[in-house]
């Protein structure tokens, strides 16, 4: 028997359903201060965790001497990577590929190299200074064309190559009349998150462990830690603490591992906050890429092909490079439809920094470079920006480069259209100083200011893809107290921001029929949620809770038939003598694996917005105002639209941040601006107006119709800054985030390597 | 180093800690009286997680040495709710989508506190200038300026 959902309001009027604009679950613990974030959490006597990290890009270690560090006051433990009572590797997707600790080597500044635990902060820290270790400073790779290149010195005994794919769609020799071709820089950006990477490791009676801890997939870090502390799953519990934002930058263990072992080590408790600089260190980034494209087309603007090659940066170890590459290869077209398609995408080990998951991973890279070379194509058609998309703008049914058709709305024209006619800001008057670009450093009194307006369209996969076996579980219990009905609702989805906590009460709320609802804290004592990425929670955990409470529902209709009663008319109280509990887990559907050719039903769903951007730039000094940001984006159904206009403004903060201000600076393998003075988020005053057309049409397997919202803000918000940027400039700027220098000078970067588009970077040419 | 015994009131309650000279404002709030409300956000200043009210006024616990405070009266975000009830600033965030992961909260809120004390009927631009000190990287700061506004009647 299937229920329909209860009519919200058919007997009494439920509120936080879906659709409605609904509070945040956390909101009055975090207005009050009382909310505790991992960085938060103190316990009696609990041990101070620190780290010491490796000061080169490449090296032997040659000796580790931890005895003078082990006899200073207050120091309990200090360990090396012979200390790992387990495996000695973890990775995110390859369990072989990262060592706790460094093992003999170390393949970037920064990689930890042996931990201490002691009673206070200042001791553990002194102690890691006390370490004496002897180095082989060795010949670093950090060009990642170079590094892949067959006479690359290995870095790693699994090679330079973390992922190849390449795609072959239809004649990859197709001809065009018009072609255009670019290569393009994408640099490096950090997700920033204000809440420092932090957990509380506490040892168990039974020689176990619990780790409270600020993460995005709780289940995935105890398949990691699990075997590194040498011990059964059963005996690793994992609860989510306080996220303060993740961003993907939280999809990878940081303290886990580390902190498990000092608090089994110690038998004590053990607390591990990194500081700001070291976030910096101990968090993997969004990858750099070099993007190499052509596009063809009738001289109409219609697309014939397009042929990219696209390397990707993924540092010294793999993290999650090889799903970032996947993403930016299938989506490296846009979404558009193209007939004939070659893309050859690489992730290359270097020892630069790890990257590894950052909102819209792989489809932010290709999105700034595809948008670019659509309005080149514009130009060179003689036609504007909003009609070369509306031209080739995948409809429901057309296929993407992967030859997956599309399910479901894909509303490209639509969105562009009505982004389009969103309305414009006012032509600046600039009354005010801080209207300016350099505002009030009061550097031009708008002589030199330029408006420009750009257009961006971007598209991604929400859920896992290409035959990952993605689920989620939620255990739902419907009992009766003094006060009536009253549901508990259990999952591992991870809280980090975004609002999956309201999303699951709203859901259980509108198929129970009750409003007293309450969540469990997320850990492991119950199945998967999988991770909170790819926009998937609200799909994945969604599903999982609406189908359990819908279990709970059929046993209702069961109880109430059985007493001859009629569910509506029931005091649902009088049926719950007994709780009934249920516990679902979702999968969604099968998806393919990608065969050679790359092409496949490798995604489940996709997730569509446009964006365009008006900013105004002096063009003397190469200051950027952002003036206005408008947006259509598709999210197929609003369970919260408050936390749905979050997402977007937030996403669009993000994506103006890369271009014109975010990028950590690596020299040497290095990163030179680890701090806020430094790497430079947008305040209040820089962020625009965003003005949102928030678009319902519903996909048919999404739950409500919903589709995932959170990264398709972060995805052509970039790229739609940057064309507006060229717009008021006429330079090409092929480079992001756009630097003063880039449009005072037209400054060009080149990576200095010759790839035709679509060939295999792994043979290229210098010069 | 000097050790000192300072006493002041925290959200109205009188405290008394003995603490070296350097040690910080934000250590002792969070550390010596466990009021972790107040957040370390980048410990140089630049990003509002730890600000505070000292005596009304708004100051970054992560630069002040905690000696400044002797005698003085330290507002943070558990003083805001009198008698568990939300001020209005708090009662708009929440409505208002001020924040999502919230770790920036407490000091935006503390910020805003200040510049309604200071501008009881704020202007946009007043608003954004007096809120640039205070990092936030969920929001885009669009719901934080909503709820500031609501909460000022402006």
């Amino acid at each position: 028997m299937t229920l329909a959902p209860p009519r919200p309001g058919a007997r009494v009027k439920v509120r936080g359903v879906i659709g409605e604009p609904a509070p945040r679950e956390d909101a009055v613990p975090k207005v009050k201060g009382e909310f505790q974030y991992a960085s938060d959490l103190w316990r009696e006597g609990m041990l101070h965790g620190a780290t010491l990290r490796s000061p080169y890009p490449f090296a032997r270690i040659r000796k580790v001497d931890v005895s003078a560090a082990a006899k200073l006051p207050g120091v309990r433990a200090v360990l090396t990577q012979d200390d790992v009572p387990g495996k000695k590797t973890y990775g995110l997707m390859d369990r072989d590929d990262q060592p706790v600790l460094a093992d003999g080597y170390v393949r970037f500044v920064g990689e930890p190299v042996a931990v201490v635990a002691a009673d206070t902060i200042e001791q553990a820290r002194a102690a890691t200074k006390a370490i004496v270790l002897e180095y082989e400073v060795l010949e670093p790779t950090f060009d990642p064309i170079a590094a892949i290149q067959p006479s690359a010195a290995k870095l790693h005994p699994k090679g330079n190559v973390l992922e190849r794919v390449r795609i072959l769609h239809g004649d990859p020799a197709a001809k065009a009349d018009v072609v255009v071709e670019g290569e393009y820089e994408f640099a490096m950006q950090d997700q920033a998150a204000l809440g420092p990477e932090a957990g509380l490791a506490i040892p168990r009676e039974d020689g176990g462990v619990t780790l409270h801890v600020a993460t995005q997939w709780l289940h995935e870090d105890l398949d990691q830690l699990a075997p590194c502390l040498g011990l059964p799953e059963s005996k690793v519990r994992i609860v989510l603490s306080g996220v303060g934002g993740a961003f993907g930058a939280r999809e990878d263990t940081s303290i886990q591992i580390h902190a498990c072992l000092l608090a089994l080590k110690t038998r004590r408790a053990v607390r591990m906050t990194y500081g700001r600089e070291e976030s910096f260190f101990g968090h993997v980034h969004r990858h750099p890429a070099r993007l190499f494209y052509a596009h063809g087309a009738t001289k109409k603007g219609e697309l014939v092909f397009v042929r990219a090659t696209i390397v990707l940066d993924g540092g010294a170890y793999a993290s999650s490079s090889s799903a970032v590459v996947a993403n930016a290869g299938s989506f490296a077209a846009g979404p558009y439809r193209v007939p004939n398609a070659v893309v050859d995408c690489v992730g290359a080990r270097t020892n630069n920094p790890p990257t590894g998951a950052m909102r819209g991973f792989g489809a932010v890279q290709s999105c700034f470079a595809y948008e670019a070379q659509m309005d080149k194509l514009a130009k060179a058609c003689g036609l504007d920006a909003v009609e070369i998309r509306m031209r080739n703008g995948l409809v429901e049914g057309d296929a993407i480069i992967t030859s997956q058709p599309l399910v479901g709305s894909a509303p490209i024209a639509e969105i562009v259209r009505r982004c389009a006619s969103l309305p414009l800001p006012e032509t600046a008057a600039h009354r005010d100083q801080s209207e300016l670009p350099g505002g009030h450093a009061n550097v031009t009194r708008g002589e030199g200011v330029v408006r420009g307006v750009g257009y961006a369209v971007g598209f991604k996969n929400v859920c896992y893809s290409n035959g990952f076996d993605d689920f989620a579980t939620a255990r739902v219990r419907l009992f009766a107290d003094a006060e009536g009905p009253l549901a508990r609702v259990h999952t591992a989805a991870a809280e980090v921001g975004q609002g999956i906590n309201t999303v699951q009460l709203q859901i259980a709320r509108t198929e129970l029929g009750i409003e007293r609802v309450e969540l469990e804290t997320a850990d492991t004592n119950v199945g998967s949620a999988g991770s909170s990425s790819a926009s998937r929670q609200t799909w994945m955990t969604g599903h999982a809770v609406l189908q359990a409470c819908r279990e709970v529902r059929q046993e209702l209709v069961r109880r109430a038939e059985r007493e001859g009663l009629t569910l509506d008319r029931t005091d649902l109280a009088d049926l719950l003598d007994r709780p009934i509990e249920k516990t679902v887990t979702y999968r969604h559907q099968d998806t393919e694996k990608r065969r050679p050719d790359g092409q496949s039903r490798g995604h489940v769903a996709f997730m569509f917005a446009a964006h365009r951007a008006v900013v105004d730039v002096d063009v003397e000094t190469g200051l950027v105002k952002v003036v206005q940001v408008a947006t259509a984006q598709d999210v197929g159904k609003a369970i919260n639209p408050l936390g749905v206009i979050g997402q977007i403004e937030g996403g669009i903060a993000q994506g103006v941040g890369l271009a014109v201000m975010e990028e950590l600076i690596v020299e040497k393998g290095r990163i030179r601006n680890a701090s806020f003075t430094d790497y430079l988020i947008p305040t209040i005053l820089d962020m625009p107006p965003v003005i949102a057309d928030v678009i319902e049409h519903p996909h048919p397997d999404g739950p409500y119709g919903a589709k995932g919202v959170g990264e398709a803000p972060t995805i052509s918000s970039t790229a739609a800054v940057v064309a507006a940027i060229r717009a008021a400039t006429n330079r090409d700027l092929e480079r992001v985030p756009v630097r003063p220098d880039d449009i005072v000078f037209g400054t060009s970067s080149r990576s200095g390597w010759r790839i035709a588009p679509g060939d295999d970077p792994r043979r290229a040419v210098r010069g | 180093m000097s050790t000192h015994d300072l006493r002041f009131t925290l959200n109205g309650e009188r405290r008394e800690v003995t603490v070296p000279a350097d040690r910080l404002l934000i250590d002792v709030l969070r550390d010596d009286c466990g009021a972790t409300g107040t957040k370390l956000g980048c410990a140089v200043g630049v990003c509002g997680a730890c600000s505070v009210l000292v005596d009304g006024e708004l100051q970054s616990a992560c630069l002040l040495p905690a000696v400044f405070v002797e005698g003085r009266s330290i507002t943070t975000v558990e003083g805001l709710a009198k008698h568990g009830e939300l001020n209005a600033l708090q009662e708009a965030f929440i409505r208002d989508g001020g924040f999502q992961c919230g770790i920036c909260t407490p000091g935006q809120l503390i910020a805003a506190t200040a510049l309604i004390a200071a501008h009881p009927e704020p202007s946009d631009g007043d608003i954004r200038e007096w809120m640039m000190g205070n990092l936030c990287r969920c929001t885009g700061y669009y719901g934080i300026e909503r709820a500031i506004k609501s909460a000022a009647n402006v």
